[in-house]
Formats: structure tokens, C-alpha cells, sequence
């Protein structure tokens, strides 16, 4: 006897994860530029060591939700947020939640590498030697194993030492990986991360991502729709500042249950 | 979903590609269609020079079958389609398959009508009769396909049974023949094959219908059974 697999009408079709396997969940999350709403009543479930994308055109609120989860909008005056998301069951919009402390659990990577004007050794160890790490081998230890991590070792371990300035630009995105990393983080945060990138770097940090769900649950804002297809296990598809569908990836890009989704996947005029 | 808006796409070019190969398919059912209606008439006429050429034709219908492939899996290398128009190659690929094969039971009833010319065929009226059902249920899903029309598909599928019916019939009737004289039984295993290629053409219609369901719903039914099938598209 054949089960025929019901196409479902359902937008969330991870909302029954269990606690143990949720990194995070967003609950009812509203945001607000001054009078400007920019996210509307998000809700969703981001699975343990898994790889979620946000896809969406521009100004749909994708980079804006990700910026949610370490608080980088506190760091906007007029941005107000409504709702909760809780990591490992503590909302992290709570007074008394210290914000640094959230961002060593919650690491971040940006659109174009950012290195710090220092050598690579010293990128990579930055965030070891903020929390007081002073000894030699465990800084050592921590480099190699956060290089390695980022795929980046072998095309530099004969040169720790010179300036991080010197690397091209695929290798200072993976640096900047390196040292988000390095401080051990829960979840990894990656803001379109191969945008400013030729296509083979691009490839060499997706593979890179899927390596690092291994270790860590990663979040993924992609302009590119084919990258979210490639290395997401699930993709969150938003528009206007709502989601609209949030599933399996393989489902969403080959059987979507929304409309618009359908739209914006097959490049079509809403 | 019911409708494909093919030509939505924010690219022009994609919109002209899917077009063209929907085009070609439609094109090759159509000559398909022409070549099964010709095999038919030769069948019941003994018209062997109408054969011959339904015979030379299908070379045209197995190139449409090169070109379609092609022309599919330069889509998929170019554009990742996605989603419906994902489906919609598919199921276009898979399709064309089918036809193709239509096309080789076709060329299979023209020649049993040339090696069989000059003797009477037995059970000819009852060949022709599954022919015309077969060749109905072809042009049925072949439009069905055009208008991606999920219950015309669902009918035609069930049309099969009546075409399985009358094969048994007519296995019997050419059992009766070879038994009373064996020394027509090569030449009455020609009209078995043949019977056989216009019984095949139903269950490729069969299929083709299945694709249609898979590109319209996005659910694979083709080892569901009948009831099933009806219980999922009731819901």
C-alpha cells in the first residue's frame, strides 16, 4: 500500500520540532523602525545543527530578523522589538540578559570580510584574548583549530603571522569564519556571506557551511536563491516583513505550499 | 498551481525556452496522434504503401524525442528551474518518453500490416475497435496535458480498463484461431504482437495521465492504486 505524500497547506511545516532539537525559537516577533513596522508576528522553530535560510527579495526583513538574534538592532535607536526568542529557553530579550555573553553564544559574519588591521593569528585569536586568554597554547590550539575549521589552514599556517590584509578576498571571508568560531559559539550567523565573492570562493564557503553544522547550528541570509537550495536544510522564504513559508528545503524548492513562495522561487512578478 | 503562467517569468528568455519545448511536445503528440490514426487505416484497409510510411515517419517522431531531451537539459543547467517548473520538465521529459514509445508500438501495427498483406487478418474489427479507443484516449491526453486538466485525466486513466477488456477478448479469439489450424501461428503471432503494441499504447496514455497528476499536484500516483488515487484528489 502506496501513501500518496499530502501536499500540505501549512506554512510551518517545522513548528512540531521538540525542545531538544530547537536551537532557537521565535515567538510572535514584531519590530519596528520608529513608526515603520519591518517584521510582522514572526514565528518559527531553527533545528539544532542544521543549516536554516532566509530567502526573500529586498527589504522583505530576512537581514533584519537574522540581526534579531544577537541584538544588533539594540545597536539602532529607533528600532523597538516586540515578542521573545529564546535560545536554550532564555528569552534573550530579557533585562537581564548581557549582550556580549549573547554574542559569544550567537557569532555573526557579515557580507563583506571584515578583518581586523592585524595579522591573521591575531584575527583569529581576537575574541579569546577579549575574554583574558593569555596562555600561549591554548591561543595556539584555538587558531589552528578554528582555521582548520574554516577550511583556511593549509593556505596559511606558513604565514600566521603576516597581515590579514594580504589574503584574498574568499580567504578573509573564511578568516572572518575563523573567528567567529574561535570563541566556540552555539549558533553562527552568516549575513549573505559570499555576496562580495568570485563564484569558485563562494563554492569553498559553501561547502565550508555545510561542514559547519557539525558543530554549530548555522543561519543563513541569502539573496542567492540556487546558494539557499544548495546548503540549507531548511529555507525560511519571507516577504514584506512576513513569513510566508518555512520548510524542509527540498520540499519548498520543489513543492511549495504558498503561492508567493512559488512566485519568487520560479522568478515570476508577484 | 492549476495554471502554469509560463510566461511570468521575470525572464523573457526562460518564458520563450519553456514555451518552445511545450510546444514541440504538443507538436510531436500531434504527429503521433496523425501516425496512429494512419497505422489504424492501413490496418483495416491492407493498405501497405500507408504503412511504409508511418514506418519512415517515426524517424520524425524519435528526432522530436532528441531534441525535446536536449533542449530540457539545457533549461536545467541554465535556469535551475524550481518548483512548478520543475515539474513541468519532469514531466515534459518523462512525457516524451512516452511518446516515443507510442510511436514504436505505432511503427510495430504497420509492419505486421506489411508482412501480413494479402491474408485475412483474423479478429480485424475487434483490433480496430481497441485501436479507436487507444487512439482516443491518446488525443484525450495529449489535451489533457495542454490544459493541464486533472479530472479528464483521472477519466482517461480509467479508460485503460476497457482496452485491457478487450485484449483478453481478442487473446482468446486468436488462441481459438492457432488451435484450429496450427499452421497459421506465425502468422497469427504478428497479430498478436500487434494487439499487444495497441494494449501498451493504452497503459503509456495511462502514464502520461500520471504525469499530468504529479505536474498539476506534485504527488506521484503512479503506483497508487484507482481508489487512492480518487480518495487523495477528493480531499
Amino acid at each position: 500500500m502506496i501513501t500518496l505524500a499530502k501536499s500540505s497547506t501549512e506554512k510551518d511545516l517545522l513548528s512540531h520540532l521538540s525542545a531538544e532539537k530547537t536551537a532557537l525559537e521565535i515567538k510572535n516577533l514584531d519590530l519596528y523602525y520608529g513608526d515603520k513596522q519591518a517584521l510582522f508576528d514572526v514565528s518559527m522553530k531553527i533545528p539544532k545543527g542544521k543549516v536554516t535560510a532566509f530567502i526573500g527579495p529586498s527589504g522583505c526583513g530576512k537581514s533584519t530578523l537574522l540581526r534579531c538574534i544577537n541584538r544588533m538592532n539594540d545597536l539602532v535607536d529607533i528600532c523597538r522589538v516586540d515578542g521573545n526568542i529564546a535560545l536554550q529557553g532564555t528569552n534573550i530579550y530579557d533585562k537581564s540578559v548581557d549582550v556580549a555573553a549573547l554574542r559569544r553564544r550567537v557569532g555573526m559574519v557579515f557580507q563583506r570580510p571584515n578583518p581586523f588591521p592585524k595579522s591573521i593569528y591575531e584575527n583569529v585569536v581576537y575574541g579569546l584574548r577579549l575574554q583574558g586568554i593569555k596562555d600561549r597554547r591554548t591561543l595556539d590550539e584555538a587558531a589552528e583549530n578554528s582555521l582548520r575549521s574554516a577550511a583556511l589552514w593549509n593556505e596559511v599556517k606558513d604565514r600566521l603571522h603576516d597581515n590579514a590584509f594580504g589574503l584574498s578576498g574568499g580567504q578573509q571571508q573564511r578568516l572572518v569564519i575563523a573567528r567567529a568560531v574561535a570563541i566556540d559559539p552555539e549558533i553562527l550567523l552568516l549575513d549573505e556571506p559570499t555576496s562580495a565573492l568570485d563564484p569558485i570562493s563562494t563554492l569553498t564557503i559553501e561547502e565550508l557551511i555545510t561542514e559547519l553544522k557539525e558543530k554549530f547550528t548555522v543561519v543563513i541570509v541569502t539573496h542567492n536563491m540556487q546558494q539557499a537550495a544548495r546548503v540549507s536544510d531548511q529555507t525560511a522564504f519571507m516577504y514584506m516583513g512576513k513569513l510566508i513559508e518555512y520548510s524542509d528545503t527540498n520540499t519548498l524548492f520543489t513543492t511549495p505550499t504558498q503561492k508567493q513562495t512559488e512566485d519568487y522561487i520560479t522568478g515570476r512578478y508577484g | 498551481m492549476e495554471t502554469l503562467n509560463i510566461n511570468r517569468h521575470i525572464s523573457g528568455q526562460f518564458n520563450s525556452e519553456l514555451e518552445s519545448v511545450r510546444n514541440q511536445v504538443m507538436q510531436m503528440g500531434g504527429l503521433i496522434e496523425q501516425q496512429l490514426t494512419d497505422a489504424l487505416a492501413a490496418m483495416a484497409d491492407d493498405n501497405i504503401d500507408l504503412a511504409r510510411q508511418v514506418i519512415i515517419k517515426d524517424k520524425e517522431v524519435n528526432q522530436f524525442e532528441s531534441n525535446v531531451d536536449q533542449e530540457c537539459s539545457q533549461i536545467i543547467a541554465k535556469r535551475q528551474p524550481a518548483a512548478s517548473d520543475l515539474r513541468l520538465i519532469l514531466t515534459i521529459m518523462k512525457s516524451i518518453t512516452e511518446l516515443e514509445r507510442v510511436g514504436d508500438g505505432v511503427a510495430e501495427i504497420a509492419r505486421m500490416v506489411m508482412e501480413n498483406h494479402g491474408k485475412d487478418v483474423p479478429s480485424l474489427i475487434g483490433l480496430d475497435n481497441m485501436g479507436q479507443i487507444v487512439l482516443k484516449m491518446l488525443h484525450n491526453s495529449l489535451d489533457a496535458f495542454t490544459r493541464l486538466d486533472l479530472k479528464a485525466a483521472i477519466m482517461i486513466h480509467n479508460e485503460d480498463k476497457k482496452v485491457n477488456r478487450q485484449y483478453e477478448s481478442i487473446v482468446r479469439e486468436l488462441m481459438t484461431f492457432m488451435m484450429e489450424d496450427p499452421r497459421s501461428i506465425p502468422f497469427i503471432l504478428k497479430v498478436l504482437a500487434a494487439a499487444r503494441s495497441i494494449e501498451r499504447i493504452g497503459d503509456r496514455c495511462q502514464n502520461l495521465c500520471e504525469h499530468i497528476v504529479y505536474l498539476v499536484k506534485g504527488v506521484d500516483v503512479r503506483h497508487a492504486t484507482m481508489e487512492e488515487i480518487n480518495s487523495f484528489l477528493a480531499e
